[in-house]
């Protein structure tokens, strides 16, 4: 099936998505995803980033697609042409979603653990407005510890619903979903009940923001400061394949490995993830590719204190009042 | 007096039972379909009678059973949407709690076309007590072998159930519906697949409201060419109308489709004129979703001719200056109604029925009633409005299920056509008296 994006031709096999299309072509034409998954099913749909213009849909019907459809829910018809970065109102209905994702949130990455690998930042960043328009109080929750390992900080997250789908996929038992409705809604463990399984760390690699993150990492480093290799070791549960996060011969935390979408390639186990926190337990392959999306990376945010200049004006831009560096 | 095809038994005393429904010529659908018809036959007469769907998109009912899959071995199900929450709309309430077997007789001969042995009315969780009325009428239904196995003989069987919901809006979304009955919460499904393919239990299934379902039984009684030829061009047919506002006799009316909507409001025969002897200020036709119509708007359209009560002409114009027939919520306003303090209650409400899956609506209703809400204490500028009508615009189009537009739209029509309210009462600062939803705002803000 020939599928037409920012008036680049791709051939992609019947049942590929848009999204999944645009992520064939390159980074170039590949719209911002926040909750959809490709590692996991029935992902997407819900953060309404990825929106895009469908104006012609396809050879036998070549109708416009009356409103923007979410790229990673629709699946590509032949002749299908698609405008994403080439559409002005596609931009300009994508800055309107990122608001909207922004205007609840707090804005605190100055003590976030997630900022430097946050999506949130990346979009805003990349597609957001330089002012806030809300004027009234963000929506704040109480921090929950789901376990020893796992934090839940619910005012950073964006309700993608991807640690639902991973609790109800890779996890056994799902004792995580949503609960309540609206604005209202969020994220819970049935009243703090524990996951306990031996994937239940993988919802931490799948947020998109710093909504979960691994308590045993929490504040030790940043992100930045650390020098991620992948690695892998002998283990029964999964693959063993994973990438630590070093600070000088310490290992200061070990995820998933990722893709260049900032997906995970394979999850991995909880023994990977918090027992094995020396170098001697690791076989080090080598540096970790760090693709476009990661601060680390030189040529996204030029240097680092260039990032934080632009986190600093987000916050300014966002009304944030910056607070001593306690969470 | 137009002619009345639902509801014109319902002061006939003791016609919620069984006796006397049949007395009055109850259940003769049933018999002729099932002992006459074939399943085909039922659906071929449902698609001359042009009859649209009832519960607010206005979907031809005979194109959309045609759409329903019909794989070998896979069963396939009818579900009665019952769950008429959007504000101003109460048609389907009055039927079932009146002529519940006018139900329960639709419901039998749908299935039977649908070839579905097994259906269900969903109904809100606020209608409680109408779900016992139906419950004690399938019951008599089942005991008269009108229900169940071998219905009335033939070798058609139908299982009937109620399924009372735990009363959200959102739930009347189709697809929502659908997995508050498989028992799980209350989302609405990305779509495709679409339910006539993978629906109730991922098996084939149509969602119909109340009233569609109802007028099943007189097309196949009068035989759809007969049935299409009330109405005026696409609109054809009888349909219920929820009257409520400011009027001499507010209630549940059957119109033919076509009467113009002054007819409407002004006789003696319907809404009786505006009451207090007050003059009227604008009108949402078809439920708090679809825009408000100023009085020159909704009596005539933009190129002067009078406005009448069908999908068609209450749409005239667009939205720029028309509106929609929706599910048949009249609501009528008079001339000292704050159009923007029933602005708030209209987002108040659907800010309170998001289920919060897309960003757009969780976020966005939200703070379009909080904006409203400046507007009443006084607070608001006149930027506001600016603000107010590009968040709508940022949600209409861009969500997951039509709530999101739900939402936005009144918040459009009500800006386009009365900006000048939003302005004054920014400009001067004016305070709308809203004690009322503190109290309430109490339960939950
Ligand atoms: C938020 C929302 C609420 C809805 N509520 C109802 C409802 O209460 N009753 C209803 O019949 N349809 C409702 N609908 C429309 C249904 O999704 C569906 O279109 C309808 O039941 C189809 O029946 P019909 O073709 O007979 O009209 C709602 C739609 C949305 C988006
Ligand atoms: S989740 Fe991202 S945007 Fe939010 S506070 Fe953390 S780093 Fe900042
Ligand atoms: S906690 Fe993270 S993964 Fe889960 S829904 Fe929120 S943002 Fe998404
Ligand atoms: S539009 Fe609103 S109600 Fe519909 S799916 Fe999105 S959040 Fe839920
Ligand atoms: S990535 Fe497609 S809607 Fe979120």
């Amino acid at each position: 099936m020939k599928v037409t994006i920012d008036g680049i031709e791709i051939d992609v096999p019947k049942g590929t998505t848009i999204l999944q299309a645009a992520r064939m072509i390159g980074p170039e034409v590949a719209p911002p995803a926040m909750c959809y998954y490709s590692k996991l099913k029935t992902t997407g749909g819900y953060c309404r980033t990825c929106i895009v213009k469908v104006t012609q849909g396809s050879t036998a019907n070549p109708n416009p697609m009356p409103k923007p459809v979410a790229s990673c829910r629709t699946e590509v018809m032949d002749g299908m042409v698609v405008e994403n970065y080439t559409n002005n109102d596609v931009l300009e209905a994508r800055k309107g979603v990122v608001e909207f994702l922004l205007i609840n949130h707090p804005l605190d990455c100055p003590v976030c653990d997630q900022a430097g690998e946050c999506k949130l930042q990346d979009l805003g960043y990349e597609n957001g407005s330089a002012k806030t328009r809300y004027e009234f109080k963000r929506r704040e929750y109480e921090m929950i510890d789901i376990g020893d390992k796992i934090k839940l900080h619910m005012n950073r997250c964006i309700l993608c619903y991807r640690c639902v789908k991973t609790a109800e996929q890779i996890t056994d038992g799902r004792v995580h979903g949503v609960i309540h409705r609206g604005d209202a809604a969020e994220i819970s463990t049935y009243i703090e009940k524990v996951i306990d399984n031996d994937f239940s760390g993988n919802v931490i690699d799948v947020c998109p923001v710093g909504a979960l993150t691994d308590r045993t990492f929490r504040f030790k480093q940043r992100v930045w400061f650390t020098k991620p290799v992948d690695a892998h070791r002998n283990c029964d549960k999964c693959s063993g394949k994973t990438r630590v996060w070093l600070k000088g011969e310490e290992v200061v935390r070990v995820t998933a490995r990722k893709d260049q979408w900032d997906e995970v390639e394979e999850f991995i186990c909880n023994s990977c993830r918090y027992d094995h926190k020396k170098t001697s337990d690791w076989v080090i392959e080598g540096p970790s590719p760090i693709h476009r999306s990661s601060v680390i990376s030189q040529n996204h945010y030029q240097n680092l204190n260039e990032l934080k200049v632009n986190i600093l004006k987000q916050q300014k831009a966002l009304g944030f009042i910056p607070f001593d560096k306690k969470p | 007096m137009g002619r009345k095809l639902l509801i014109q038994n319902d002061k006939v005393p003791g016609i919620e039972t069984l006796a006397v429904y049949k007395a009055h010529g109850g259940y003769a659908s049933v018999e002729k379909a099932l002992k006459s018809m074939t399943p085909d036959q039922v659906t071929e007469e449902v698609k001359k009678s042009g009859l649209r769907g009832r519960g607010g998109a206005g979907f031809p009912t005979g194109m959309k059973w045609s759409f329903l899959a019909k794989p070998e071995g896979v069963p396939r199900y009818l579900v009665c949407n019952a769950d008429e929450s959007e504000p101003g709309t109460f048609k389907d309430r009055y039927l079932m709690e009146k002529i519940p077997h006018a139900l329960i007789e639709g419901m039998i001969t749908s299935s039977y076309a649908l070839g579905a042995n097994q259906s269900y009315i969903y109904i809100r969780g606020e209608y409680f007590y109408v779900s016992r009325i139906l419950e004690t009428a399938i019951a008599e239904a089942y005991a008269a072998g009108l229900l169940g196995k071998n219905i009335l003989g033939t070798n058609y069987s139908l299982e009937l159930s109620v399924q009372v919901g735990g009363g959200a809006y959102i739930c009347g979304e189709e697809t929502a519906l659908l997995e508050s009955l498989e028992g799980k919460r209350g989302n609405p499904r990305i779509k495709p697949p679409f339910p006539a393919v993978a629906g109730l239990w991922g098996c084939p299934t149509v969602v119909n409201n109340v009233e569609t379902i109802a007028a099943v039984c007189p097309i196949v009684m009068m035989g759809g060419e007969e049935y299409a030829k009330i109405g005026i061009g696409k609109s054809t047919g009888t349909k219920l109308i929820s009257a409520s506002g400011h009027i001499n006799k507010p209630g549940v009316y059957e119109i033919e489709l076509g009467v113009p909507v002054e007819e409407f409001i002004y006789s003696e025969e319907y809404c009786g004129g505006i009451r207090n002897g007050k003059k009227l200020k604008a009108v949402v036709a078809g439920g708090s979703s679809v825009p408000i119509l100023p009085t020159e708007l909704i009596l005539k359209t933009a190129k002067g001719e009078p406005r009448l009560m069908t999908y068609e002409s209450l749409a005239d114009g667009g939205f720029q200056t028309g509106t929609m027939l929706g599910s048949g919520g009249f609501i009528v306003m008079d001339e000292d109604t704050s159009i923007v303090k029933n602005l708030f209650t209209f987002s108040r409400f659907y800010h309170h029925e998001s289920c919060g899956q897309c960003s757009p609506c969780r976020e966005g209703t939200g703070w379009m009633e909080k904006i409203l809400k400046k507007f009443l204490n006084g607070t608001a500028n006149e930027s506001d409005v600016d603000l107010l009508w590009d968040i709508q615009s940022k949600i209409e189009g861009k969500t997951i299920c039509p709530l999101g537009e739900a939402a936005a739209w009144p918040v459009a029509a009500a800006i386009r056509h009365f900006k000048h309210e939003f302005i004054e009462i920014a400009k001067n600062k004016k305070f709308v008296d809203i004690s009322h939803y503190e109290r309430l705002n109490k339960i939950r803000v």
